[in-house]
């Protein structure tokens, strides 16, 4: 019997509980979040000399969204069988995001991908096609031994065999002698003298097992912990099947920057989940065409195949043409996907799908559901990358959908998977109501500002991966992680670290362990106060938006904060890490109310529809708005859409600094 | 790490129908899903890998030594496999997909239907 509810049996907590037990760390720099981004930033870091520490709430090992495996290494436009510079493709992905898109993040990703999955290679990682499995096979470069996904012209993304590069990553940063508190949750940044908007000189966590507390003294400190989820939804009950990412991404890094005065952009940008809710599938296990399933065939209940049309509305003949440009097109960004979903990337970009029409069809006749993903009929090249490859690399599918799926009988050779909701969704579903919202469950979204160094507007405040605004992906996080560890470090040689403030210490402690005290007849479990809150967010800031809905989101979220959140109480380390999670989650769900308050335009790109402001994309509003919370209230601003000049120019010379700070070791 | 145990044992048997059952508690009803893995007691030695690897820390160390691990928390479930994955002893734990997120397929040659 191994549930905690058999028999009525009540256990013990397994671990000594040391509630407000302080422990004193001190390093150079203090890497908080030890997902993908997280690592690569305290690997670079430590290359460069630095002492380095990592605060995971979880275990390094496998934590983050790519711990359990990646498939995808994206916009490796640095690979030698590129058709594509890093420059025209960073170009594309902005302009394809009507701007809002990181220039930034999105260059480092585009240029130093490649070059960052070499190191992995240098790692462990395995890489190339070096048993030659996939010889012959059309997304092969034989030159290089790498394969390819989505245009096999192009070749700017790159397959791999990632379901063990997360442990290869803990095991470098474990041989350069980096530090890891793991089940160890960042609560708060610290600056110097305890001033707001003072440089940083550390963070402080909370053990969730234990309830013991962190104080890391730091010269430099690295926010790597990913975006909220959770915002809108969220199901007490399932809570684990609510969200497509790690639903322990809690946006505690946008909370704790945004505590301290960093500035936030972008955080008005939501959408429609695709992916993650209680009612959705395992992630790339039902029937579908796209990411891992890229280019599946996909067939109607008698067998009728769904065909495939490019960007001009041209009929594909054949699986490989699903995977070349169009005509008049240079190359092509992703594809696949649902028959219908909206899409506001641009038609010069747009990759192949099946039919836009398939429901009408249907509803006239012509096909009849259920429908299912055919490898059977794919290409034996296409069926094995697919059903093997990718779907056995990917993070969340290895397990649960290749290895579970396989012991429950399915033969990739002989079996097809029946699609849900293929008409109108992702190829997953498609959400039940528009209210049914995510901030960053995937694709690009707000976060944390940041420069050509990856700092934020807060003296030695760095950010990598998810969390910096408009930018995604693994090999983003990895890239970025990696540049951002080598500028943190760099910082650290130059600054020598500020002093703590006990007082800030003090205040930040009493804040964490104050649900401790809470029990009583008048307390609430954090996943009440989590639903309440999506509850508010799904009536008041979803489709559409006005002003009146936006200020009654604010007014309840702040009676929420009044009111309910001082009464939700815990019982023990974990819940005590929950419930500091969704009081988080509040103040992101606030960032976002005044975020969407100070944009008076509509936007496709944003997927923002003020009816009060329905003009869409106006020029005049064509810019990022910015937060940040001030002495006196939040202070609003705004920068424009190009602001980090030139890419190239301001890439290079920070990043030959950067490998030559890392030659070290 | 301290490990503890303070089980209430049942000690009274009741008389259901024709046979007997244990004594009955006062239980809250369980959170869905129950049973995100199943665990194989026969193969599983108790190492606890999966408790250490597990991202949203679901569960705890079994307070008897070599048994399997405790779900405590088995709604917070991600359902991502590390646990299976990194776990030395083939067969001691396997994905347990909630009934609603079971998903079928068709063989094509007989048109038969078959799920997880």
């Amino acid at each position: 019997m191994t549930m905690f509810h058999d028999k009525g049996r009540i256990h013990n907590w397994p671990y000594t509980v040391r509630y407000g037990n302080e422990q004193r760390v001190e390093t150079d720099v203090l890497v908080l979040g030890g997902g993908i981004a997280g690592v690569w930033a305290a690997i670079a870091a430590a290359r460069c000399g630095a002492r380095v520490v990592i605060m995971e709430k979880a275990a390094t090992v496998r934590s983050g969204a790519g711990g359990a495996g990646v498939d995808h290494w994206q916009w490796a436009a640095d690979n030698p069988a590129s058709g594509v510079s890093p420059e025209d493709l960073t170009e594309a992905l902005i302009e394809n995001q009507g701007g809002y898109r990181n220039g930034i993040s999105t260059y480092i990703q585009c240029a130093s991908a490649y070059e960052t999955l070499v190191e992995m290679e240098r790692m462990g990682g395995k890489v190339r096609d070096t048993d030659g499995e996939f010889r012959g096979a059309e997304f092969r470069d034989d030159a290089s031994k790498l394969l390819f996904a989505y245009d096999y012209t192009n070749r700017f993304v790159i397959r791999v065999w990632g379901a063990d590069y997360k442990p290869l990553l803990r095991k470098a940063c474990k041989r350069l002698g980096v530090r890891i508190l793991d089940r160890t949750a960042a609560t708060g940044l610290l600056t110097s003298g305890g001033q707001h908007g003072g440089r940083v000189v550390g963070a402080t966590g909370v053990n969730c097992r234990t309830g013991a507390f962190v104080v890391v003294k730091a010269a430099a400190v690295i926010l790597a912990t990913s975006r909220p989820q959770r915002i809108w939804t969220f199901s007490s009950e399932l809570r684990g099947l609510s969200t497509f990412r790690p639903p322990s991404d809690a946006g505690n890094g946008y909370a704790m920057a945004w505590r301290i005065g960093a500035k936030l952009t972008m955080m008005e940008k939501s959408m429609r989940s695709a992916f993650g809710s209680a009612y959705s599938f395992p992630a790339y296990g039902s029937g579908n065409a796209i990411n891992t399933w890229y280019p599946c065939n996909i067939i109607d209940a008698n067998g009728k195949a769904v065909p495939w049309v490019d960007c001009n509305g041209r009929l594909l003949e054949s699986v490989s043409e699903r995977c070349r440009p169009a005509e008049g097109q240079k190359f092509f960004i992703m594809g696949g996907g649902s028959s219908s979903l909206p899409h506001p990337g641009l038609k010069q970009y747009l990759g192949p799908k099946p039919i836009p029409d398939l429901e009408q069809r249907m509803l006239r006749g012509e096909f009849s559901p259920p429908f299912y993903a055919d490898l059977t009929s794919m290409p034996d090249s296409e069926r094995r990358v697919i059903w093997g490859l990718m779907v056995g690399n990917e993070g969340k599918t290895r397990i649960p959908v290749m290895k579970t799926y396989m012991q429950s009988g399915f033969d990739p050779d002989k079996d097809m998977l029946q699609t849900y909701d293929f008409l109108r969704g992702s190829g997953m579903r498609e959400p039940v109501v528009p209210q049914e919202r995510t901030f960053g469950e995937s694709g690009v979204c707000g976060g944390l500002l940041v420069d050509w160094d990856l700092m934020s507007n807060v003296p030695g405040l760095f950010g990598a991966g998810d969390l910096v605004f408009g930018g995604q992906d693994h090999s983003h996080a990895a890239a970025t992680g990696r540049y951002a560890g080598a500028r943190a470090a760099l910082f650290a040689r130059r600054q020598a670290a500020g002093e703590l403030c006990a007082e800030q210490i003090a205040r930040e402690k009493q804040r964490v362990y104050a649900p401790l005290a809470k029990q009583g007849a008048r307390s609430l479990d954090w996943k009440e106060l989590n639903a309440g809150i999506a509850r508010v967010m799904q009536n008041y800031c979803s489709e559409p938006k006005n002003d009146e809905l936006l200020r009654l989101a604010q007014d309840w979220l702040m009676d929420i904060e009044e009111n309910e959140a001082p009464l939700a109480a815990a019982d023990n380390p974990h819940k005590l890490m929950r419930t500091l999670d969704v009081l988080d989650i509040l103040t992101c769900a606030k960032i976002i109310t005044e975020a969407c308050l100070a944009r008076h335009a509509s936007s496709t790109h944003l997927h923002f529809n003020r009816i009060d402001f329905p003009s869409l994309d106006p020029p005049e509003w064509h810019k990022w708005i910015t937060l940040r919370k001030g002495s006196r209230g939040t202070e609003i601003d705004d920068m424009p859409i190009a602001f980090w000049g030139g890419l190239e120019r301001n890439y290079r010379p920070r990043h030959r600094e950067n490998l030559e700070a890392m030659g070290k070791k | 790490m301290e490990k503890t145990a303070t089980s209430t044992t049942p000690t009274e048997k009741s008389d259901v129908g024709n046979g007997t059952a244990d004594a009955v508690y006062a239980t809250p009803n369980a959170t869905t899903p129950g049973q995100p893995v199943v665990f194989d007691e026969a193969i599983c030695t108790g190492c606890d890998i999966c408790v250490y690897v597990c991202l949203e820390d679901v569960f705890i160390p079994n307070p008897v030594k070599g048994k399997p691990p405790l779900i405590l928390f088995p709604e917070e479930c991600w359902y991502c496999g590390p646990c299976v994955e990194d776990c030395p002893h083939e067969g001691a734990i396997r994905i347990n997909h909630p009934l609603q997120q079971r998903v079928r397929w068709k063989r094509k040659s007989s048109g038969e239907h078959f799920r997880v």
